[in-house]
């Protein structure tokens, strides 16, 4: 027999049943980002010893655009969602919790965003 | 144990190396003067215990997250293999970064 009376389900309390596409989606951008990082490794060690017009011209080829855009992009949701299951399982308190993976959530959002934005300029020719 | 904390570890770490990813970018759309500024803060001495720390950090995670996929399918599950990837990923991190930075410095990037 359950104790658990019907307030403390609608409070919340117990499985939100989101947990599998957490995981799955998780595991999805993990792998897309194997051969991403390894690609996104050998461009900085080219990059590192490019100036300011080479790595303009650099990112201006559609390959090398796509490729920096999909790394940042993937690697953003994937840092979004790994350092929110280290929050939920580090942070007790509910508001601080909350204020910690709304953090999370917009810091990833806005400098992905930012990122994704400057290298569509310097590859569009506005640099 | 020393491996999933690791893994958390390394994945923190990572979350700055993204954020200075996103700050080349940012960088480079603002110009030469930002993009030189940039670069000499990650040419500095700091700079690059940072990114030697990034590399090592992302061959760990990159192999680590390998072996939580083969996990997941069910395999490799027993101590004795789970000691051994425990190795393999050890020794691919170190080997993997010693590989970076020598081919870095060999053709002029430090």
């Amino acid at each position: 027999m359950s104790f658990r009376t019907p307030l403390s389900t609608a409070r919340g309390l117990g499985s939100a049943k989101h947990g599998v596409g957490h995981w799955i989606s998780e595991r999805v951008a993990a792998v897309a980002l194997v051969p991403l990082v390894i690609w996104g490794v050998y461009s900085v060690i080219l990059l590192a010893r490019m100036d300011y017009y080479e790595a303009v011209e650099w990112i201006g080829s559609p390959v090398n655009a796509t490729l920096m855009i999909l790394t940042i992009a993937v690697s953003f949701m994937h840092m979004q969602s790994g350092l929110r299951v280290v929050i939920e399982d580090y942070v007790y308190s509910h508001l601080n919790k909350a204020a910690c993976l709304l953090a999370n959530l917009f810091v990833c959002g806005l400098a992905g965003a930012l990122a994704i934005m400057s290298i569509l300029k310097v590859a569009l020719g506005g640099a | 144990m020393l491996t999933s904390i690791l893994h958390r570890v390394t994945g923190v770490g990572l979350y700055l190396g993204g954020l200075i990813a996103a700050a080349w970018a940012i960088s480079l759309a603002a110009g030469p003067e930002s993009y030189a500024t940039f670069k000499a803060l990650l040419g500095s001495p700091l700079g690059k215990f940072v990114m030697f720390g990034m590399t090592l950090s992302v061959f760990y995670h990159l192999a680590n997250g390998v072996r939580h996929l083969v996990w997941d399918f069910g395999h490799g599950l027993d101590i004795k293999s789970a000691n051994a990837s425990a190795w393999t990923v050890f020794g691919f991190t170190l080997a993997a970064t010693v590989a970076v930075w020598a081919i870095a410095a060999q053709i002029g990037a430090l």
